[in-house]
């Protein structure tokens, strides 16, 4: 038996647990299942991006999408979202097919993507406008929400007057302005040095663990994705399937991750092996 | 006091410099050379041809300009528009889009003569050709910004369920702004072009004309005073060009 066989049939046990959990589909949040996505690359070459992916996604968890770069993760996210269409399979929100793109979702990518002509409030209220909700009424809770991630003096300040961790944070507000009840994040953190970085997944650790709400997170970093999730897909690349589910059974708070001793060391670990194998296989 | 002194003569001293340099050597060839003045006129000679004619330059240099500015409006006006729709519409940017990138191949001084023979001899033909000229890097550059947004950010917004309207509103020409200033920067200089060429095809007024003039009778130091005019005007509606988009965006420009 090859390393492809062994990787099939951990698949298969995995797929297997995630018909099982379909019974309470309606109650995930979201729900893919046997997902498959194809594009055609600039050759016209199909590219198989994802594959046989399942995954339940649940209320008010912090789930971690972790794997190596090009694996797709960045493309699931997106199939979640209803922004692309899976070529096979289905995608369901709280039991229903998404069709459209979902609405009540915050989304925050690597690229803070603010807009430099606007003030950091302007930016963060852009959703606001949008939505053609009222913008006194949002003001001041904007300005709550930047006074939780430390930018108070900073509301009138351009964006590119800010650090690039403020420029984040003042994006990660923007996507909570809404109080989405899903939170997407595509690897936030990896544009950042390593110093920021870390403050940064602590911030996020400890916003989350005082207000709890379903939050998708893509990294390819092991520490990080131990420090915040509740689960951890790892993904496989070539094409994208996910390898293995891994519960993180680790005391909150975790902000302090220093604290979390041993444990974490271990998750990360053994996180470590399971991707390095990829390689080997 | 002196800090500004310092901070003024490092900011207009090199170009200063640069075009003191040139005159100078401008004025070496043709003196140590003995340059006939009708060949090479020295500095002092096209000084002196200005100031000789100085009554002439207010009515050509003000047809030049007026002929510049209407040419670029017409352009912008016609551009800007031309570029939104193209990027709001999928079709028309498969359609019309490649229509026009097509058409710039077309030399615009060749057809100075059509413009004449289509809109007459004043100075519709040269607001015309300075227009068909300057057109062409406003509408791309404009259509480049337009287009050139993040996909992510897009996402963003579209998952927001924000209109087509709105995206343009608040992301779209907004972010466009620096490429439209860019492209209106060259356009301008290109309009002076544009107008000048139309009067070299058949004006009885003009700098364009005037040059035409002055070269017929071998006066080549009155078609230097041209020349540095032209080039003035080119230079300061650059400026101002810069100046409009420093007000306007200036996120798009360095601190």
């Amino acid at each position: 038996m090859n390393g492809n066989d062994a990787a099939r049939v951990e698949s298969a046990a995995w797929r297997a647990d995630g018909r099982g959990a379909s019974v309470d589909a309606r109650e995930a949040v979201l729900h893919l299942r046997d997902v498959a996505l194809a594009y055609e690359d600039v050759k016209g070459e199909p590219v198989l991006a994802l594959k046989g992916v399942d995954l339940t996604v649940r209320d008010n968890e912090f789930l971690v999408v972790l794997g190596p770069s090009g694996c797709g993760k960045s493309t699931l996210l997106k199939v979640m979202v209803g922004l692309l269409r899976p070529s096979e399979g289905r995608v369901l929100h709280r039991g229903a097919e998404v069709r459209d793109t979902l609405q009540d979702v915050g989304m925050v990518y690597q690229n803070p993507l603010l807009l430099p002509w606007r003030s950091v409030l302007d930016n963060v209220l852009l959703p606001v406008e949008i939505l053609r909700w009222d913008r006194r009424q949002y003001e001041p809770i904007a300005r709550r929400i930047l006074d939780t991630v430390g930018l108070t003096g900073f509301v009138d300040k351009m964006p590119r007057q800010l650090s690039g961790g403020m420029q984040q944070r003042v994006g990660i507000c923007r996507a909570l302005i809404t109080d989405p009840s899903l939170l997407l994040m595509d690897e936030p953190f990896a544009a950042l040095d390593a110093l920021t970085r870390d403050e940064m997944a602590r911030e996020l650790a400890h916003l989350w663990e005082r207000r709890k709400k379903t939050v998708v997170f893509v990294t390819h970093s092991i520490p990080e994705a131990v420090l915040l999730a509740d689960r951890i897909l790892v993904m496989s690349p070539r094409p994208g399937r996910i390898d293995r589910v891994i519960d993180i059974d680790l005391p909150r708070p975790r902000a302090n991750g220093r604290k979390l001793g041993a444990a974490f060391e271990d998750y990360v670990d053994s996180i470590r092996d399971i991707i390095f194998s990829f390689k080997d296989a | 006091m002196l800090r500004r002194v310092t901070r003024i003569l490092r900011r207009y001293g090199p170009p200063a410099g640069a075009i003191l340099a040139v005159i100078f050597a401008w004025h070496a060839v043709t003196a140590w050379f003995g340059v006939p003045g009708w060949l090479l006129p020295s500095p002092q000679a096209v000084i002196a041809s200005a100031y000789e004619h100085r009554d002439l330059f207010p009515k050509h240099t003000t047809v030049t300009l007026i002929e510049t500015l209407l040419g670029l409006a017409v352009s912008l006006v016609v551009g800007v528009p031309l570029a939104i729709v193209v990027v709001w519409s999928p079709l028309l940017r498969r359609t019309v889009y490649p229509l026009i990138l097509g058409l710039q191949s077309v030399p615009k001084v060749a057809l100075a003569p059509l413009f004449l023979i289509w809109v007459g001899y004043g100075m519709p033909s040269k607001v015309l050709i300075a227009a068909s000229i300057a057109f062409f890097p406003i509408v791309v550059d404009t259509v480049t910004g337009l287009a050139m947004v993040e996909r992510d950010l897009l996402d963003m917004v579209k998952v927001l369920r924000a209109s087509t309207l709105q995206t343009f509103l608040k992301i779209r020409i907004p972010s466009a702004m620096p490429y439209f200033f860019s492209g209106t920067k060259v356009a301008v200089t290109l309009a002076v072009i544009g107008a000048v060429v139309g009067e070299f095809v058949g004006s009885d007024v003009g700098l364009g004309y005037l040059i035409l003039v002055s070269s017929s009778q071998l006066n080549t130091a009155m078609v230097f005073a041209c020349l540095v005019i032209l080039s003035l005007m080119g230079a300061i509606l650059f400026e101002m060009a810069e100046a409009l988009q420093r007000i306007t965006c200036p996120w798009s420009v360095g601190e």
